[in-house]
């Protein structure tokens, strides 16, 4: 198949960034997206131009690193499918495809494609964790746990941090990440000590790095790689007023 | 595989940030107000919002007196003054109820202008090309939505409450004013109101759900039954909020 | 190519002893350290995957002043995370006979009798505390009805020891071990630098010192100084350019470890995992595993005939070749990964792989299906073939998959004492980067184990030993500037070559030498013929290696190149390690050394030691051999009939 991209280029932070449009030939529907840029990549450096910088590292869906809007839709438009593992032999023959970074100021660009998400660390910093020291753990059947609360634990906790959500929310939130760290272990017996601090302390920090305000569009759920339930966003509410109201 | 390369010029605007945001590690504790987070933001937004429903509710009772003649009509917007009396005088709780609204409206668009500039400020720079992906068109025109149901509230009250642009005036009879307002000949007024209408019952599906979303209440179980709520209501407002000055303007009620 | 062999080395830390103490016994003879020194000592942890990860997190919980460092954008991205099948422990929950003895057991025979048993021991022993500590923490493992742990069968193993979250057991047990660092990070405790990748490591007075680190982003060459620097960097899997290691995982940081001096052991231990998606064309960057558990209920055939070209569906029951089962009754499809894979190479050798290329046998759920209905099967796989869907366009409830073996995890890797220690006091090397706990062979669900019991129980208690003596005092400047000279200018060489073949190019041409000569089964000739190859190649690389950009920026063919780089100087040292070891064990095949059979044939008079490689600035690696004894596990030539 024969495409044409139109890519964001952006050769650093103070740049202004451009859309540059590049023919690939002779592309094969079953290369992965990301092999195909590869091709277009070998193909600048040979001929001595900056190749397209872009995140990726696992590139079988389970790391979050990869991530690019394709066609206007973050991670392209096959559903629960990250931009890794998204194929070629979903677009036609011909077609014109658009790529552009992660667009939110919390998400400033690095270059091209990379963005800077360290933004997610620090919402996890603040308190996206249970605090238990290496060694005085107590015996892991000590506690059981209904297997519907670890399986919804375990649905929220899928998230891979890519930040697909933020990229297509209209509003720049990263209320879904967050929610979705808030609901697993806020599901589980020994997320229960930190629950509400944590639910404060992370949609505080999540405010603080500028993302916006969650108006409940769904846009983030219908894009997460991983489907992650847009009730988690409604759990993170309830613990965040209750951490509120005491 | 060969690759040809043109190159384009910029195609969308640019916005460099003005400077780095100031440090943000978590732990440097500015302590927030609970009004300043977005969440808080949110909550307000539908605490006020569910005000403006119980009162929408309300209102949509007394308005489909009408269907049980001008006499039980006029009798009701009488009562609604004379709520709490002889204990209060004229028009207390009317008044306070009034205030109460007004400030649910009040409150209700200023969560909305902040979330609104929060967002606009968290895209500085637009994509070029971006496609929905959730389908739920009512989500996406809840703030040109509410935009349009002020400006109706604005003429709805010269027309129906002050009688300022009503035919019959001010000092007239309510259940006149909404003959009056409504008769055929002033169909456009109906056409306007029902616009109106169906801007607000758009509002309220997404809203109301939104709503139970936001104050925590939705959850898996609960998720359909909820959205299910926020259609039904929607939808009964329409019903019932339309039904008489269409059965006005049609004839059917003189 | 040419070695010399240098003295034996001795793991003088392990204490003797009934094997049950002592792992309690080093605990109590190594040192303490002072909780008011605490601060005043630096630790620099490299990699944050599982060993690093909670290695870096449990150090700064004790109180230590510690850096980590990984080339990712965020912790959470180390490969570990990719990790699908489950996590080992002994904690016999099921009551179906399995015990601490029986997992080192186990481990040690799996390795092919490659590995210390004293490691093997511990690393069983501290398997119980591991799943403790992940529960604890709110890892979301796969629990019954009665709210308790679920556990399966793995790789083999004859017990259900195995431990799991869904497919993506790795990525729960990482995101916990991330967690508990980033707490760290906002304690204060642990400073963390994302995007940095470490280029050499400082050796001052004998001791490691610090690390010489490129900030990705800038271009910047930073020092780091400290009193012990922690090397959890991973395998070096992608020597081989396909493997099913993240497209970023390299041989860097330890590679110049080992230049500075830590020996390297076991090179040639690469474990072929045999479930993994063919590959279906030139561009492949990367193959995709299949977890293993597939197994469990999938079928292993190809066609009886050669060339049988038909779709799988149309070839009667009489006609396939249910080669696993037939040869290996008892474990069947169950039997270890490397003699899975094995079995997969031989019958494509045949002729009668399937798929592009020959290169692809099936595994099939059609009487898994019948046997389970349609809901079971998807209810314990659906993730796994949603994946391959994805990839391959082909669904596999209706047509088998197509699987073939790939490069998965390196056994070998620096070597290090019972402490962790390399041969240069102050580098610690834990996880899959130390060569210590698998032998010849990891058995499934073991790597999770040992990346978790390094960095979460051994090396905080080992380290203080070490540290203990600290704090180590001013760095040498001259040291310090010695390797940053030294990075600058590999740098700059690699920029100002301005050749006319990527990076890229040289990696795939590198790992197609190393899968055909140096691959799933390796012989005299092979060998020679890649020791051969490698200069040359690495040669045009010095030649003819385009590098676009600077040094000053954000540059991904400038990381890519440099990585490729010392992957040459790795393939060749895998090489001749294979060379030497004219024995087959575990991973390691020489078609020299197979009995009637077939079957991988050990050599325990001449090869019962660890091959640990000294570097030589002059080219002629030393081999020192730590002979190895088995005390307890009878050496035994593995057999699953």
């Amino acid at each position: 198949m024969n495409l044409t991209l139109k890519v964001w280029r952006q050769s650093g932070p103070t740049d202004s960034g451009r859309m540059v449009t590049y023919r690939v030939e002779d592309v094969s529907p079953d290369m992965s997206f990301l092999e195909m840029l590869d091709v277009l990549n070998e193909r600048l450096t040979i001929e001595g131009d900056d190749p397209i910088a872009f995140d990726h590292d696992c590139r079988e869906g389970i790391c979050g690193m990869c991530g690019m809007v394709i066609n206007g839709v973050a991670h392209g438009e096959q559903r629960a499918t990250t931009t890794c593992q998204l194929h070629m032999r979903h677009f036609e023959d011909g077609a014109v495809i658009t790529i552009e970074p992660w667009r939110a100021a919390p998400f400033p660009v690095v270059k091209d494609l990379v963005v800077d998400r360290s933004a997610f660390d620090r919402i996890i910093q603040a308190g996206g964790f249970v605090s238990v020291p290496a060694g005085s753990a107590p015996d892991a059947h000590s506690m059981p746990v209904r297997k519907e609360d670890a399986d919804a634990a375990f649905d929220a906790a899928t998230c891979i941090g890519c930040g697909a959500c933020v990229a297509a929310c209209p509003n720049g939130s990263a209320s879904l990440f967050t929610a979705a760290k808030i609901t697993h272990l806020s599901l589980l017996p020994q997320g229960q000590p930190e629950r509400l601090s944590r639910a404060k302390a992370m949609v505080d920090q999540m405010d603080a790095e500028g993302f916006g305000g969650c108006t409940n569009t769904g846009e983030c759920t219908a894009v997460c790689p991983k489907g992650i339930p847009l009730d988690t966003i409604a759990q993170m509410n309830s613990d965040y007023l209750k951490a509120n109201a005491k | 595989m060969t690759a040809t390369i043109e190159r384009g010029a910029a195609t969308a605007p640019v916005r460099t940030p003005k400077s780095d945001p100031p440090a943000k590690k978590p732990g440097s504790k500015r302590t927030r107000g609970f009004l300043a987070s977005s969440n808080g933001k949110k909550a307000v937004m539908a605490v006020t919002g569910a005000v403006m429903v119980t009162f929408l509710v309300l209102h949509m009772l007394g308005n489909l007196k009408i269907f049980l003649g001008r006499d039980s009509f006029n009798e009701y917007a009488h009562a609604l003054r004379v709520l709490g009396a002889p204990l209060l005088p004229y028009r207390t709780v009317l008044t306070i109820l009034e205030i109460i609204l007004v400030v649910s409206v009040v409150l209700h668009m200023w969560a909305a202008i902040s979330l609104a500039r929060r967002a606009r400020k968290a895209r500085p720079v637009r994509y070029v090309a971006k496609k929905s992906q959730a389908g739920g068109y009512t989500t996406h025109i809840m703030r040109f939505g509410g935009v349009t149901i002020l400006l109706y509230v604005v003429w709805h009250l010269l027309d129906l409450t002050f009688g300022v642009v009503n035919p019959k005036g001010f000092d007239s009879l309510p259940a006149d004013r909404m003959m009056a307002g409504f008769e055929p000949s002033r169909w456009w007024v109906t056409l306007v109101y029902v616009v109106a209408v169906v801007m607000v019952g758009l509002h309220l599906r997404h809203g109301v759900w939104s709503a139970f979303q936001t104050l925590g209440w939705a959850n898996r179980t609960r998720y359909k039954a909820l959205k299910a709520t926020a259609g039904l209501l929607s939808a009964a407002l329409l019903v019932g909020f339309l039904a008489p000055p269409l059965a006005i303007t049609f004839g059917v009620l003189k | 190519m040419k070695y010399v062999e240098g003295a034996e080395i001795r793991d003088t830390k392990a204490p003797a002893g009934p094997i049950e103490e002592r792992w309690e016994k080093r605990k109590f003879s190594a040192k303490l350290v002072n909780p008011a020194n605490k601060r005043k000592l630096n630790v620099i942890v490299v990699g944050t995957g599982l060993a690093g990860g909670s290695a870096a997190a449990t150090l700064g919980e004790l109180g230590y002043n510690v850096k980590s460092f990984c080339y990712q954008d965020s912790p959470r991205r180390a490969h570990s995370i990719a990790a699908q099948g489950g996590i080992n422990a002994a904690k016999n929950y099921r009551g179906d006979g399995d015990s601490i003895y029986r997992l080192f057991y186990d481990t040690v025979k799996g390795g092919d009798f490659r590995a210390r048993e004293s490691n093997v021991y511990r690393l069983a022993q501290v398997s119980v505390n591991i799943i403790d500590q992940a529960v604890a923490q709110g890892v979301p493992f796969a629990r019954e009805y009665g709210g308790l742990l679920d556990t399966r069968s793995f790789g083999g193993a004859q017990v259900s020891r195995t431990f799991y979250a869904r497919g993506q057991t790795g990525q729960q047990l990482l995101l916990g071990a991330y967690q508990a660092l980033e707490r760290q990070v906002a304690a204060g405790t642990v400073e963390m630098f994302t995007r940095h990748e470490m280029l050499d490591l400082i050796v001052a007075d004998g001791r490691a010192r610090g690390i010489i680190v490129r900030d990705m982003v800038t271009g910047e060459i930073e020092r780091h100084v400290a009193d012990a620097v922690v090397l959890a960097t991973g395998g070096y899997g992608n020597v081989f350019f396909l493997s099913t290691n993240a497209k970023g995982c390299n041989t860097t940081a330890i590679w110049r470890a080992h230049e500075r001096g830590a020996y390297f052991a076991n090179p040639c231990y690469t474990q072929i995992h045999p479930t993994c998606i063919p590959v279906s064309g030139e561009y492949q960057s990367k193959l995709t595993l299949m977890s293993e558990s597939l197994r469990n209920d999938g079928r292993v055939w190809v066609p009886l005939r050669k060339g049988d070209d038909r779709v799988p569906g149309d070839i009667p029951e009489d006609e396939r070749d249910y080669y696993l089962e037939r040869i290996y009754p008892a474990f069947g499809n169950l039997v270890p990964r490397d003699i899975a894979s094995r079995a997969a190479k031989n019958v494509c050798d045949e002729g009668r792989g399937v798929g592009p290329g020959g290169l692809g046998v099936y595994l099939d759920f059609r009487d898994a299906i019948n046997r389970l209905g349609r809901d079971a099967v998807e209810k314990k796989y659906g993730n796994l073939f949603e994946m391959y869907e994805r990839i391959t366009g082909e669904n596999p409830y209706e047509t088998p998959m197509r699987i073939y073996p790939a490069v998965h995890y390196t056994m070998g890797g620096l070597w290090v004492d019972y402490d962790l220690q390399s041969t240069i006091p102050g580098l610690f090397v834990i996880g899959e980067a130390n060569f210590s706990d698998h032998g010849a062979n990891r058995l499934g669900a073991s790597a999770l184990m040992q990346g978790l019991a390094d960095g979460y129980f051994v090396l905080p208690t080992t380290i203080g030993d070490y540290l203990a003596a600290g704090p180590f005092g001013e760095v040498d400047e001259e040291a310090v500037a010695e390797a940053e000279i030294k990075v600058r200018s590999k740098i700059e060489r690699l920029l100002s070559v301005n050749g006319t073949r990527t990076p890229d190019s040289f990696h795939r041409e590198l790992g197609r030498l190393m899968w055909d000569y140096c691959g799933m089964e390796r012989t005299e000739e092979s060998l020679r013929k890649a020791l051969e190859r490698i200069p040359e190649l690495r040669a045009e690389f010095w030649e003819n290696v385009k590098v676009t950009g600077t040094a000053e920026e954000l540059n991904q063919v400038l990381e890519k190149a440099g990585r490729v780089a010392d992957f040459f100087d790795l393939a060749e040292l895998m090489c001749l390690d294979a060379l030497v070891r004219t024995e087959s064990c575990g991973g390691h095949f020489r078609a020299e050394s197979q009995d009637a059979d077939g079957e991988a044939l050990r050599d325990d008079e001449n090869f019962a030691h660890v091959s640990a490689w000294e570097h030589s600035p002059e080219g002629v690696p030393v081999l020192h051999k730590e002979p190895l004894e088995y005390e307890y596990v009878k050496m035994t030539q593995r057999s699953y009939k």
